[in-house]
């Protein structure tokens, strides 16, 4: 597999040119860039930063736990699991839906959180990398992960994991060539794959309860 | 990310009424497509108006046909048994699409409006006239490997990117719209649009217009079907170029036909006199072969699109061939 997921899209760099198009002074920036640019430089600047921010009520119920918070509207669901309710386990590999490493069960089905505001997801039920274990007793896709090597760096790994569970969960582990295309919204650039299949059929195999 | 104001109505007319009153408002459905366009600055709405809560996620039968509800989630209309019973070309269209955790996001009615992913169009920095009209065309003399051989014009050359769309109009599916002037209905064909001197209308629904439901309607196309998608990695990549086939076979003879190609131009291509080549004819290589010449004619290519031009009638064949075998 090919490292990403949309070679016609631009990648993160692009993102990075609009910031500092953002923070550089407006002059600076208009210097920089050639005429035809210019025009969409200036929409951009257009932004109402200045607005006031008007926050929303949200219940959550996160890894069996309640939360009641107030959030503006622009807050994915991944950065409110990392940055304000501190679960660090789910990663943000691209922001974009290329990656999966993002990957939590809403209401039971794996989605990217990156993907989603928060604010959509009022009165529903998140698990994250966090909520798999049983206390202390690691989940049987965990343990067959670490059975397997089913990592190197480890960064996709909890995107990986709760895929694989929803992969099981699903009925989509009959094969592995079913497996594979299942899997495959979850890139691993260290290439874990045939690990990670191995750790996918040990579980399936096994019939555990995942 | 632009500040905006969130709304979340229960009623598909408050949904509506709250999209009319404001210009810079937009529906969210899934969000898999607005949010990623709206963290690239590609879209700035002001207001968004979730319709999640809406009850448009049924799939039912009515009359001689399939409803699907707009807010049906693309996994749960491929995994659906009626769907795939009757309709199993759209199955695949639908599978062949994103990833799982997408599907399990992106809906009927957002798959349908997704936009273009030309490159240019992603890049505030560019010049795009489906982004912003009049700044030119930055794929016309720029990268344009991605881009239509199809229905464009000189303003742009991009290319619709949803698989689902390319099997809804290969079965001669109706948009249900809903907006303040009342409910009307759509010919799938005619939903989307070709760029002509305005780019920036991908479809011909009105401002603050919703979808409520597409249906298609029964055909014999239960069987012989496949959906060939040529992409750059064995999943996870949106389609160089794409067919949809359905055969409807009497022994080895062709009684009807469907035939649509994505990845192509601004819109899902139905490929009707290619249709008409097969019927009366043979399930034999050769009578694929003709179609497939008729299917090109008209194909025009850029300057680093060319392989399409030779990859579309051998998708076109193949896609055939899988379905006559089917
Ligand atoms: C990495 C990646 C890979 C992908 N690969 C593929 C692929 O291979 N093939 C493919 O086909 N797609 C692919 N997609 C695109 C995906 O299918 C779309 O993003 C998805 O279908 C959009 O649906 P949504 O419900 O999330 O739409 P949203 O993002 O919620 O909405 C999209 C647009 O539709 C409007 N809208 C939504 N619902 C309605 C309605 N009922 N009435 C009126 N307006 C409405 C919104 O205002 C918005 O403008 C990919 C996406 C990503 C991120
Ligand atoms: S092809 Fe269309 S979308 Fe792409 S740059 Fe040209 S006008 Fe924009
Ligand atoms: S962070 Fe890459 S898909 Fe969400
Ligand atoms: S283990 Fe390093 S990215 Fe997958």
């Amino acid at each position: 597999m090919a490292a990403n997921p949309e070679p016609d899209v631009p990648a993160n760099h692009n993102e990075n040119r609009r910031t500092f198009l953002k923070q550089s002074s407006l002059l600076t920036a208009l210097a920089l860039v050639p005429a035809p640019v210019v025009s969409a430089a200036e929409a951009k600047l257009d932004e109402r930063v200045a607005e006031s921010i008007e926050k929303v009520p949200l219940s959550l119920k996160v890894n069996g736990k309640k939360y009641k918070l107030s959030v503006e509207p622009r807050t994915t669901l991944l950065d409110l699991l990392r940055e304000n309710l501190h679960l660090n386990g789910t990663k943000k590999g691209c922001d974009y839906g290329q990656c999966g490493a993002c990957t939590v069960h809403v209401e039971g089905q794996r989605v990217n959180s990156c993907l989603s505001f928060a604010v959509m997801h009022d009165g529903q039920e998140i698990t994250t990398i966090e909520g798999l274990a049983d206390g202390d007793k690691l989940h049987p896709m965990q343990e067959a992960f670490v059975k397997h090597d089913g990592f190197q760096c480890g960064y996709c790994t909890p995107g990986q994991i709760m895929s694989a569970v929803a992969c099981v969960r699903e009925g989509h582990a009959g094969s592995a060539d079913e497996i594979r295309e299942y899997m495959s919204g979850n890139i691993c650039r260290c290439g874990a794959y045939s690990n990670i299949v191995a750790a996918i059929q040990d579980v399936k195999q096994g019939g555990q309860k995942v | 990310m632009n500040q905006f104001q969130y709304v979340r109505p229960t009623k598909a007319q408050a949904a509506i009424d709250a999209v009319a009153k404001d210009a810079n408002a937009a529906f969210i459905a899934g969000g898999t497509n607005l949010v990623d366009l709206m963290k690239r600055g590609v879209m700035t709405p002001q207001k968004l108006v979730d319709i999640n809560r809406l009850p448009l996620r049924q799939i039912e039968r009515v009359g001689t046909g399939l409803r699907i509800g707009a807010l049906a989630l693309n996994s749960a209309v491929a995994d659906d048994r009626l769907v795939r019973e009757k309709h199993p070309l759209l199955a695949l269209a639908l599978n062949a699409g994103a990833s799982p955790q997408l599907r399990n996001m992106a809906t009927v009615g957002g798959n349908m409006l997704q936009r273009t992913r030309c490159a240019y169009f992603y890049d505030v920095a560019m010049p795009c006239n489906k982004r912003q009209p009049g700044s030119g065309c930055g794929a016309l003399e720029g990268i344009n490997r991605m881009h239509a051989i199809f229905g464009f014009s000189d303003k742009c050359i991009a290319v619709h990117p949803s698989d689902m769309s390319v099997a809804l109009v290969a079965l001669d599916a109706t948009v249900l719209l809903s907006g303040p002037k009342g409910d009307r209905k759509l010919a799938f064909a005619d939903f989307h649009r070709l760029p002509g001197t305005t780019p920036e209308r991908d479809t011909n629904l009105e401002p603050s217009e919703l979808i409520t439901a597409v249906e298609i309607p029964d055909s014999p196309f239960t069987r012989h079907v496949h959906y060939q998608k040529v992409r750059e990695r064995a999943s996870y990549a949106f389609a160089l170029l794409s067919v949809a086939a359905a055969l409807d076979l009497d022994g080895n003879t062709i009684k009807a036909a469907r035939l649509a190609m994505g990845g192509v131009a601004h819109k899902p291509w139905r490929l009707a006199a290619a249709e008409q080549a097969l019927v009366g004819q043979p399930a034999t290589e050769a009578a694929f072969q003709r179609a497939a010449a008729v299917a090109m004619q008209g194909a025009k290519a850029f300057k680093h699109n060319e392989y399409k031009l030779r990859l579309g009638p051998n998708a076109i064949v193949q896609a055939l061939k899988t379905a006559a075998a089917a």
